[in-house]
This record gives structure tokens, C-alpha cells and sequence, in this order.
């Protein structure tokens, strides 16, 4: 796929500072490693049954060439133009939408501390699968023997049965981001991402022999025409592509900022969205060709079964692997694949945080490491490895997804398509190297038709949160994990853009070189420039090789 | 399986799994053309 593999990609010294992907495809396989993550194995199968089955494939089609793939190249636009972390690229871009980026950087910071924490279940239950250690009570076995969760609390009583996995996943993580953009994500995505899909590709054929996964798959894709009226099965079709294709909180931005200047940004992106929804696809047909024989060896309806999130990974599932034949590798196989996941997504939501304390400081890629990593562990294990961990976490999960990703991506897309007017050039910067080409319908869907999907989501979310407390959790938990969290968010992003750059760094649009598309434009004649790559020109626009 | 069900379930594979492949080997002759570009340079 990379036409520039085994080598890096044209790099200034800037640039050379901050690391950078070796090829397209170690930029696409991280790309896709941070968008598939735990969402695409537990959350859309649940989403996609519970919203019209093979009848929410339309408005899931419809949400993503409309709205997924289009911000997802605005994020790539961004990031690839502007040569930078978040924060940087906002900067460059408008002076006073550094806050954006940082807000961004706040969100991710948010997200690792308690994502890591699901990682490390995951990972206990990998080995907790080939002895079937649950019992034949999952459910309480989860709550009580694994995390001994008890009443509603913030508490300081520690389990080390997730403290202990959840130390081994943050020194991983140390490891990996220590070692820098290629050698760390570059490698760990060459070599998780095909081992992931090799190991679904295993599950999803084991879960199809299963006796009943005919009745599972019935239960998924029978489509139901009548939800398509429904405006909230709508929202949630957006709503999955958002939530599942890291996009609008800095992720893409990043990594988009360390590939090679010549590279298609548009044909990447479309590799990765659909590769996307492709596992997404894949997960579905895996989980309800399980549930379905879970449903058929208990006797019951494929709807009393069906669950997803935290439910379906160690409750639905362990029951199944306690049940199936060669269930401890039907086990090793869900949870590891779980584990690989939800690692790459893990190591793509630190690295916004690397990132922009590496551009804004000038650290080594080490110090900044140190710096984000160590406090970012501790605070997790503070956090989550105690006997309250679970309700924290559901909380933070639920209100940094809904009013933290939602609204910074809502108003990021808004400032640059509104009020930088930034869609024209960014389009000119995709299209240089980037095939198809982006237009007018693009700039229509970035700057009005993905908004308004988002408000739409963003609607329905705060219908569901104000008709009744969110899982009917106590007002001070919700209050203080929940509101106080996602209103701080961005107070602490603003302050963040008020810190000074280190010297030198170039804030006044694209760093020098990164624009190709300015010679090419400055030289047009009236009436527009023809902006694509002109071999003989004998000319380097990337500038800097 | 009901009828709908597997008609529903190709359509999903046929769409989604099909346009990763289309946008896979558009990628793959973009590159390509690309490459060519990029060739002469190399050696100037």
C-alpha cells in the first residue's frame, strides 16, 4: 500500500524533532488501531439491534459518508497541513483557536486515565477465560469477587486484582510511547492490527458453528423499516460513527501531523473509515452468532440475552465461554482481542497528550513521556483500582463522551468552517496529493450537515440525562465526575493556551514548506490554480526534503 | 434465518467490506501514479 516504505518520509528539521510515520501504511494501521477500539466490539452490535437491525444499516451509511469520513478528513486537513499537535495546529491555524486543541489535549487526558482501567479487566479475564475462573455466576463474580464493588462511593480500598493489570498496562504504554512515534505506535500498529483481525476472524468463525448463532444473526439484521421515523435511531447511527472513529478530539489531528507531505490524505482516509465499519461489521456478526447460541442453550428469547458495553464483555460473554465447546479459546480470543483494541486506542489517546507537551515545551520525546505517562498512571490507579472504580469510571465514560468529545468536536467544526473560514484551503491542501478530490459537497457536509447530525445527538443525550439521573447514580457523583468534569475541561484548555510557546516555534500559518498548495497559487492565473502535483515542474513543494 | 435477515446481512458485507476494498485499490493506483511522479525526481 505505502509507496515509501522502509524509509521516512521527507522531514524538515521540525518535523525530524517530532517523529514521524515511516510509510502510509503505518500511518493507516495506527489510524485504524485508534478507531477500532472497545466501542466497535461491544457497542455497535448492541446499537445496531437495538436501533432497526439490517434496517439501522441505512442511517449508519448515511452517518458516515455524510459525517464520519468528512471530519475525519477535516481532522487529517488539520493536522497534515498544519504539521502539529492539537493545540500547535489550531494555533497555526488561528492564533485564538489554540484553546481548541488544548481542550482536546484535556479531553484525551480524561479518556487514558480511565480506559486503561477497562484494558487491565480485559486482560485478567484473557487468563481468567482458560479455567472459565468466574464460575457459574459471572455476573456476581464481576461485581463482587473482581472488583469488589460495593455501595455507591468514592473509597480508597484498593483490589489488587485490578491494581496489579492495571500497572503492567501503563508500563506497557510507557514502553511503547517512550519509543517514539515509528518504532513505538508504528510498530506495536504493524504488528497488533493484523494479529487483531486474524484473531476476530477466528472468533467470528468459532461463534458461527456455534448451535443457535443462526438465531443471533436473525436477531441483528432482521431489518425493522419502521425505526427509520424515528429521529433518535438517527442519532444514534451518528452517533456510533463518531463515538467510533476518533474523530474531533485531537487523535487524527496528531497523527496526520506525522505523515509524509506527498502523501494521499483523502484515500487514507477513506481506507481507515471503512476499515472501520468493516470490523464494526465483523464484530456484530461475532457477538450475536455468540449470544444466539447463549439464547438457545438457555432456553429464552435472543432479546433477553442481548447487551452490550461492560454487560456483554464479562457478564453475556463469560457465560457463553463457560458453555461453548473449545470455549477457553473462544475466551482467549474475545478478551485478547479486546486487549489489542483497546491498546492501540489507548496509545493514540496518550500521544495527543505527548504531543502537545512536546511541541509547546520542547522536551525530549522521553521527558515528555515521563511527564504525561507517570502522573496520568498514578491517577488511574488512584481512581480505578479500588473498590468504587466501577461507578467513577461509568460515570466519566458516559459524560466525557457525551459532553466532552460531542460538544469540542461540535465547536471545533463550527470555529474552523465558520468563523476561520478555514474549509477552501484545507480542501486545496487535501487535494494536491489526495484522490478522489474534496469540493464544494465536502465543505457543505463539513460545515453544516456534520454539525447539525452532531447537535442532533448532542439533543437526544441531554433529553436522556435530564428526563432522569444517568443510571440513577447519586447527584454529588454525577455532579462532581459528571458536570464539574466536562464544564472544567475546557476552563483548563483555555488556561493551557495562555502558557507561551517555547522560542522559535512558528506559529503564523503552516510552518514554512508544509503548504503546497501557496507557490502553486501565487503563480495562477485568475480564475483559480490547477493545484495538482505537475511532474516536470521540477519543483519540490514539500520543500524541505 | 429469515429471509430479510440474510438479504440484509449481504447487502451490509457487500457495501461496507466492498468499499473498503474499492477504497483500498484506489488508494493502491493512486500510489501508483504517484510513484511515477515522484521517480524522475529521485534521479534529477
Amino acid at each position: 500500500m505505502s509507496t515509501t516504505a522502509g524509509r521516512a518520509p521527507e522531514q524538515s528539521g521540525e518535523e525530524g524533532r517530532r517523529g514521524a510515520f515511516s510509510s502510509r501504511r503505518v500511518f493507516i494501521l495506527a489510524a485504524i488501531g485508534s478507531a477500532v477500539g472497545l466501542g466497535n466490539i461491544w457497542r455497535f452490535p448492541y446499537v445496531a439491534y437495538e436501533n432497526g437491525g439490517g434496517a439501522f444499516l441505512l442511517p449508519y451509511l448515511v452517518a458516515l459518508l455524510t459525517a464520519g469520513i468528512p471530519f475525519l478528513l477535516l481532522d487529517y486537513a488539520i493536522g497534515h497541513r498544519h504539521r502539529g499537535s492539537a493545540p500547535l495546529s489550531f494555533a497555526r491555524l488561528r492564533r485564538g483557536a489554540e484553546g481548541l486543541g488544548w481542550w482536546q489535549v484535556a479531553i484525551c487526558f480524561v479518556i487514558a486515565v480511565y480506559y486503561a482501567a477497562v484494558l487491565a479487566w480485559a486482560l485478567r479475564y484473557t487468563f481468567f477465560s482458560l479455567d472459565q475462573a468466574w464460575g457459574s455466576d459471572p455476573n456476581a463474580f464481576f461485581f463482587g469477587e473482581f472488583l469488589q464493588a460495593g455501595d455507591v462511593a468514592v473509597t480508597a480500598d484498593v483490589v489488587p486484582g485490578v491494581l496489579v493489570p492495571l500497572a503492567i498496562v501503563w508500563l506497557a504504554v510507557l514502553v511503547v510511547m517512550a519509543l517514539g512515534v515509528q518504532r513505538g505506535i508504528g510498530v506495536v500498529s504493524l504488528v497488533f492490527i493484523p494479529l487483531l483481525v486474524l484473531a476476530f476472524v477466528v472468533l467470528v468463525v468459532q461463534a458461527l458453528l456455534l448451535d443457535g448463532a443462526g438465531f443471533g444473526l436473525d436477531a441483528l439484521f432482521r431489518p425493522d423499516w419502521g425505526a427509520l421515523t424515528e429521529a433518535s435511531v438517527w442519532a444514534a447511527a451518528f452517533g456510533q460513527i463518531f463515538f467510533s472513529l476518533s474523530i474531533g478530539f485531537g487523535i487524527m489531528i496528531t497523527y496526520a501531523s506525522y505523515v509524509g507531505r506527498r502523501e494521499d490524505m483523502t484515500g487514507s482516509g477513506l481506507v481507515v473509515g471503512f476499515s472501520n465499519s468493516s470490523f464494526e461489521l465483523l464484530a456484530g456478526i461475532g457477538v450475536f452468532a455468540a449470544l444466539g447460541f447463549m439464547a438457545q442453550s438457555s432456553g429464552v428469547a435472543v432479546d433477553e440475552v442481548a447487551s452490550g458495553g461492560i454487560g456483554l464483555a464479562f457478564i453475556a460473554f463469560p457465560t457463553i465461554i463457560s458453555e461453548a465447546p473449545a470455549g477457553a479459546l473462544l475466551g482467549v480470543l474475545f478478551f485478547g482481542s479486546l486487549v489489542i483494541a483497546g491498546i492501540t486506542s489507548l496509545i493514540s489517546v496518550i500521544e495527543v497528550v505527548i504531543s502537545a507537551v512536546r511541541d509547546k515545551f520542547d522536551t525530549s520525546r522521553l521527558t515528555a513521556t515521563l511527564a504525561v505517562v507517570v502522573p496520568t498512571a498514578v491517577l488511574s490507579l488512584v481512581l480505578f483500582s479500588t473498590t468504587s472504580g466501577i461507578y467513577v469510571l461509568d460515570v466519566v465514560d458516559h459524560f466525557v463522551n457525551q459532553y466532552g468529545i460531542l460538544v469540542v468536536a461540535l465547536v471545533s467544526m463550527l470555529v474552523v468552517a465558520w468563523a476561520v473560514r478555514a474549509l477552501p484551503r484545507l480542501s486545496e491542501h487535501l487535494n494536491v496529493h489526495g484522490r478522489p478530490r474534496v469540493g464544494t459537497g465536502w465543505r457543505v457536509l463539513v460545515s453544516i450537515v456534520a454539525p447539525l447530525a452532531l447537535a442532533l445527538v448532542l439533543v437526544f443525550g441531554l433529553l436522556d440525562d435530564l428526563e432522569a439521573p444517568y443510571e440513577d447514580y447519586p447527584t454529588w457523583l454525577l455532579l462532581v465526575f459528571g458536570w464539574l468534569m466536562v464544564v472544567a475541561l475546557p476552563v483548563v484548555g483555555f488556561l493551557l493556551a495562555r502558557v507561551k510557546w517555547r522560542a522559535g516555534t512558528h506559529l503564523d500559518g503552516p510552518p514554512p514548506g508544509s503548504d503546497p498548495v501557496a507557490p502553486l497559487r501565487a503563480t495562477a492565473p485568475a480564475g483559480g490554480a490547477d493545484v495538482r502535483p505537475r511532474p516536470a515542474a521540477g519543483q519540490d513543494e514539500g520543500g524541505a526534503r | 434465518m429469515s429471509t430479510s435477515a440474510i438479504v440484509m446481512m449481504l447487502v451490509a458485507m457487500a457495501v461496507i467490506w466492498g468499499g473498503l476494498a474499492l477504497a483500498v485499490v484506489s488508494l493502491l493506483r493512486h500510489g501508483a501514479v504517484e510513484d511515477r511522479v515522484e521517480a524522475p525526481r529521485r534521479d534529477l
